[in-house]
């Protein structure tokens, strides 16, 4: 199997999988003061310190969650509780769908806006700076990475402008993090969200970073995480995302140069194949993402033809999620619909090997070749 | 490991048949298209008839896996057929053949069956055939808007399973809203309909 679906989840690392492992039998709940929980508790209380290092924070401005969608929802539900008829929404247009469509769920009761990006997938600072001057406490929430084509923001800018308008700024970090250096004292954003199973942790285990102690729950019950987060903690999940991290960190620089390289294999092996467009600006963006447009032919079936040779993508053709629309992302910078579903993914992990990506290209060949020569349009 | 969907269809999507690579190459005395690339697909289908009965039958497409596996089957489900009784082929018919289809890729499959009545329609057109096309009863259910029953069995296949969703696809409703009633009951009418295709 040839896994090149690492923006979607990564596969747990040996190392990773050895302190699972050693975790199960740690049964104890951590919230209990004798033995076995004090033991658990400081297993989680390490992992939490490793993700702090890793992105400057201090210990306790971070939170566990179950994942990226519960941290991304937590932040968007928590600004309009404490704002409420006076709170605004803006977000990019694209951003993942737990903000994206948590935002569509809040526009019924509150005003939600739409940041647009350009041809690369940029945010367009004008376009911001026109929809802050509102007088509304806003809260803006914008993507680092994009998880579909792989464009990283200037964070920076875009907070230093925010600020000017007392905007609240929430940072997607879950396609970021482990694949450019965070800095969240540096940035200065309120608000950034994180997931394990992207940089080879398990599933079902995600955080958030605060400035401020300031978040209104979405899940009450105990006094667990600061009581901003109830429910007995995610040990294993914990543990695991810290041990992941703390060799992430380890590893950078290996992550990075190895996950350029092969990039820039692949595009060299795509390229040869005519009418292909990429949907990747490659020079500001996370490395191990390519997405390309194949002119004349639809993307799950390209999807589907590599799956049966072992190959695994993703596309942002309607088809593969049984939706009409193609990608919003896709859309969002300006390709055209039929580019959009001709569309594949390509996002590289730690595990994948140049003789991959050369059998991967050596296969599309032939696939984007078969499907032109039934294609209706090309 | 089950693929995605049935063996038969997976099988199709690898061979898929009569496929014309070349329009030239085929001899046709009828074509039709229908689809549209914006929304993900489109299909052209060439048959060539010998005494009202389809001797060859050809295809081009851009689509998914179900639209290409469909439409091979459907290619040769229609040879030594009448073109009176492939007019009459439903997507039901081709779904079935196909040892079913998921619920959200019966618009795929629906593709092949509508150019090919499209070609029908073109044959007894250029021909002079005698063929009476029994055209569906269309009626319209939405007065204010013109919505009619097809529009409804249309936006069923387009996802449509609550009046809401039925109303952002056909606006129906929306002006005096007296058709509500009666535009539930079709939607639920084509559902059930749907479903049966589906499984």
């Amino acid at each position: 199997m040839i896994y090149l679906d690492n923006n979607a989840t990564t596969p747990i690392l040996p190392e990773v999988k050895e302190e699972i492992i050693k975790t199960i039998d740690f049964y104890g709940n951590p919230s209990s003061l004798h033995q076995l929980g004090r033991e658990v508790r400081e297993r989680i209380e390490g992992a939490r310190a490793k993700i702090a290092k890793f992105i400057n924070s201090g210990k306790d401005n971070i939170i566990f969650t179950s994942g990226g969608s519960e941290a991304n929802n937590t932040v968007l539900n928590s600004f309009v509780r404490k704002y409420k008829d006076k709170a605004k929404i803006l977000v990019s247009k694209i951003e993942h769908s737990s903000v994206l469509e948590h935002a569509k769920f809040l526009s019924r009761e509150y005003e939600v806006d739409y940041i647009e990006v350009d041809s690369k997938g940029k945010i367009i600072l004008e376009d911001i700076e026109k929809k802050l001057k509102t007088g509304k406490k806003t809260l803006i929430s914008v993507m680092i990475a994009n998880n579909e084509i792989g464009i990283v923001q200037d964070m920076k800018e875009i907070i230093n402008l925010s600020r000017k308008y007392g905007a609240v700024i929430h940072s997607d970090a879950v396609q970021a993090f482990g694949k450019i250096k965070i800095d969240v004292e540096e940035l200065d954003v309120d608000y950034m969200t994180f997931s394990g199973h992207k940089i080879n942790a398990p599933k079902g285990i995600g955080a958030i970073y605060f400035k401020n102690k300031d978040i209104i729950p979405l899940i009450h019950g105990g006094h667990q995480e600061m009581g901003l987060r109830s429910g007995t903690e995610n040990t294993i999940g914990i543990i695991a995302f810290g041990k992941a991290v703390e060799i992430r960190e380890r590893d950078f620089d290996f992550y990075i140069k190895k996950t350029s390289a092969l990039r820039e294999r692949l595009i060299k092996g795509i390229t040869e194949i005519p009418d292909v467009i990429v949907n990747t600006d490659l020079k500001n963006s996370v490395p191990n993402t390519l997405n390309v447009s194949f002119k004349g032919v639809e993307g799950e079936s390209i999807m589907l033809y590599l799956d049966l040779e072992g190959i695994e993508v993703s596309t942002g053709s309607a088809c593969s999620s049984g939706e009409l629309e193609p990608s919003h992302v896709l859309l969002a910078i300006g390709r055209e619909p039929e580019l959009a579903h001709g569309s594949i993914r390509f996002s590289l992990g730690l595990q994948n090997t140049e003789e991959e990506i050369d059998y991967t290209v050596e296969k599309l060949k032939n696939i984007i070749s078969k499907l032109r020569q039934m294609s209706t349009v090309y | 490991m089950n693929w995605l969907y049935s063996d038969i269809v997976k099988e199709h999507f690898i061979n898929p048949r009569n496929i014309l690579i070349n329009e030239k190459d085929f001899d046709y005395d009828a074509k039709g298209e229908v689809g549209n690339i914006k929304c993900g697909d489109q299909m052209v289908m060439y048959i060539k008839v010998r005494d009202n009965i389809i001797v060859d039958c050809r295809w081009r497409t851009y689509g998914c896996a179900s639209a290409i596996a469909s439409t091979s089957m459907l290619s040769e489900a229609v040879k030594g057929m009448s073109i009176e009784d492939a007019y009459n082929i439903t997507p039901k018919d081709i779904a079935k053949k196909l040892g079913g289809l998921p619920e959200n890729k019966i618009h795929c499959s629906v593709l092949g069956d509508k150019a090919l009545k499209e070609a029908i329609k073109n044959y007894v057109k250029t021909h002079g055939v005698s063929f009476n096309i029994k055209e569906e009863e269309n009626k319209v259910v939405c007065k204010c808007i013109g919505v009619t029953e097809k529009d409804i069995e249309e936006a069923v296949l387009e996802g449509a399973r609550d009046y809401q969703r039925l109303q952002e696809i056909t606006k129906i409703g929306t002006v005096c809203g007296k058709c509500k009633d009666e535009a539930i009951k079709k939607m639920e009418f084509y559902i059930d309909r749907f479903k049966m295709i589906s499984h």
